[in-house]
């Protein structure tokens, strides 16, 4: 009896278990690669296109012949550039991310403070970053601070949002769960609403990069420090000499930053999407 | 009016395992003229009404009703998740375990990590887990798949690490609402095999609510038939069909349609329009 009984379990549960065979890792890299470069060649081929037309002269909007050589000839510069402009950019982020999820965590934990200073950090992000540059140069001056101050400001209440959003959607069920096994107060908070908003924080520090990047690079135009020659600045001196391929190309390195970093955040959002049972597998 | 509940043990001492009371014949439950009062005055909806019911240690009691019959309601109090408007409810244990319809497992954690929780929450130190994990896996038939995650596991599959989560509590009482409910014909007849076989083997008090009347008496050593609106005792069957017993015997149909009959009738009486008198009370529609 006992024998069959086990037997009648283990059938059930290798039959409810079974899944078809997923296409191989070299076809998965594939399918998600070609897309991408797909899009590279139609982006390159539709400016190349505009500048055949003859809208604008050559010398105002060169083709990607004479700009993508600019990259390599002149790497050493854009690598310098990155460096300043990255460095900022992880430096003002994380700072971001511990205000944003201090404020956040505070305000997720009092109801009080919810209603008082909730809908305040939800009308900060209406806030274009741009506008915070005078206040911030009037504040600080032309320097790193001010710079830092409009990253922060524009990164912050995202990720603030995104984590009292996850603990708002934490599944009653859950918290239920964790209360009959004796989970209270703070330890309740730790094991099971922190992991459980992990999902919607993680798309809060996205979108707080995406404020960031975008701050930064407004703040760079505006402030610009003697001696540092970050994205913005080459931008901007760029135009002034005026050297346009370097313009174009300089745009092309932003651009890509900001691919690789969406690139990085959207991994790991899916990663964590994928382990929470989050990812509908059979639209994989 | 009396007010009071109590629970023997209290969250203060948390590893210790029930032993309070063990033996002396004290019931694990027992509830005198218990009432619960949904909202107030006007509007007040009474959920429970002057329920007295006393559940000895080791047995395995169904609570049968319609919906609406408070059995959740009931099964929330002595979990201890609500209190009752009136009334005394005395718990033995010192915490009691409970299951829901769906299994709410924490989905970041593994099988083993959800099992481990709770047993890390009872205060069990970390090399005692590991092996406690591994008994309570093999217990209910999952210890193959203890780094799987709850996503990748089918219902039936869940309610079982669901079911070891509780059994990690170490809990002499186990309550559970509607537990197989959302499960399929077959994997739930495997689980009646495996909890009846489980509850057999332990000295374990099991509060079962169900509105499925075979799965009752399947089960129960003793199944409690709720009215609907408000709750109250409507009938008592003690089962007397020898263990392990199956669903789909003769005897468990017989008394089954019996009690149908009775959950029918019940129901039946909420189909008739509420005299004229009780409609002002309604607030003048």
């Amino acid at each position: 009896m006992a024998t069959t009984f086990d037997a009648d379990l283990a059938g059930l549960d290798a039959l409810e278990l079974f899944v078809e065979p997923g296409p191989s890792r070299a076809a998965r890299i594939w399918s998600a690669t070609w897309p991408k470069l797909g899009a590279i060649g139609l982006a390159l081929f539709t400016w190349q296109c505009v500048v055949w037309s003859h809208w604008k002269p050559e010398f105002v909007l060169p083709g990607p012949a004479k700009v993508l050589p600019v990259l390599w000839n002149d790497a050493g510069t854009y690598l310098d550039a990155t460096r300043v402009t990255l460095g900022r950019a992880l430096a003002g982020f994380a700072i971001a991310v511990v205000i944003g999820t201090v404020l956040g965590a505070v305000i997720a934990r009092s109801r009080i403070l919810r209603s008082a200073v909730g809908a305040m950090v939800t009308s900060l992000m209406t806030m274009p970053s741009i506008a915070w540059f005078p206040a911030a140069i009037v504040l600080f001056g032309l320097t790193e601070s001010s710079i830092r101050f409009v990253i922060v400001i524009g990164a912050a209440p995202s990720i603030a949002n995104g984590f009292i959003a996850g603990v708002d959607n934490t599944p009653p069920v859950l918290m239920r769960a964790a209360h009959v096994l004796g989970a209270r107060g703070w330890k309740a908070f730790r094991l099971v609403v922190l992991p459980a908003a992990l999902p919607t924080y993680v798309a809060g520090l996205k979108q707080g990069w995406a404020f960031a990047w975008r701050s930064l690079l407004a703040g760079e135009l505006l402030v610009q420090i003697a001696g540092l020659a970050s994205l913005g600045r080459q931008l901007d001196v760029a135009r002034q000499l005026p050297d346009y391929p370097a313009l174009y190309a300089t745009m092309i390195v932003i651009l890509a930053i900001g691919l690789v970093a969406d690139a990085l955040f959207s991994g790991v959002e899916r990663r964590i999407r994928r382990r929470y049972g989050l990812v509908d597998t059979a639209t994989r | 009016m009396v007010n009071a509940i109590t629970h023997l043990d209290d969250d203060r001492f948390p590893n210790v395992v029930d032993t309070a009371g063990e033996g002396d014949g004290s019931p694990a439950v027992s509830l005198a003229a218990v009432s619960k009062v949904f909202g107030s005055a006007a509007s007040a909806i009474p959920a429970l009404d002057h329920i007295s019911l006393t559940v000895p240690r080791g047995e395995f009691l169904c609570i049968l009703g319609a919906s609406g019959c408070g059995k959740s309601t009931l099964l929330n109090l002595v979990a201890g998740l609500d209190r009752p408007t009136s009334g005394t409810l005395t718990v033995a244990t010192e915490r009691p375990a409970l299951m829901f319809q769906e299994a709410a497992l924490f989905p970041w954690l593994t099988v083993q990590g959800n099992v481990g929780l709770a047993l890390k929450l009872a205060g069990v130190d970390q090399a005692a887990r590991q092996v406690r994990v591994r008994e309570l896996l093999q217990l209910v038939h999952l210890d193959e798949f203890a780094d799987r995650r709850p996503h990748e596991l089918s219902g039936g599959m869940r309610q079982r690490v669901a079911l070891a989560r509780a059994l990690a509590q170490r809990s002499s009482l186990l309550l559970m609402d509607e537990p197989f409910g959302a499960l399929d014909a077959m994997t739930r007849d495997l689980l009646h095999d495996e909890l009846e076989a489980l509850w057999s083997t332990t000295d374990l008090t099991v509060v079962f609510v169900t509105h499925n009347v075979r799965e009752a008496v399947r089960l129960g050593d003793r199944v409690i038939l709720l009215s609907s609106r408000p709750g109250r005792i409507a009938e008592e069957y003690p089962i007397d069909i020898p263990r392990p017993r199956r669903i789909d015997s003769p005897e468990v149909a017989a008394l089954a349609a019996e009690i149908t009959d009775r959950l029918r009738a019940q129901v039946r009486r909420h189909a008739s329009p509420p005299p004229p008198a009780h409609r002002s009370h309604d607030g003048g529609q």
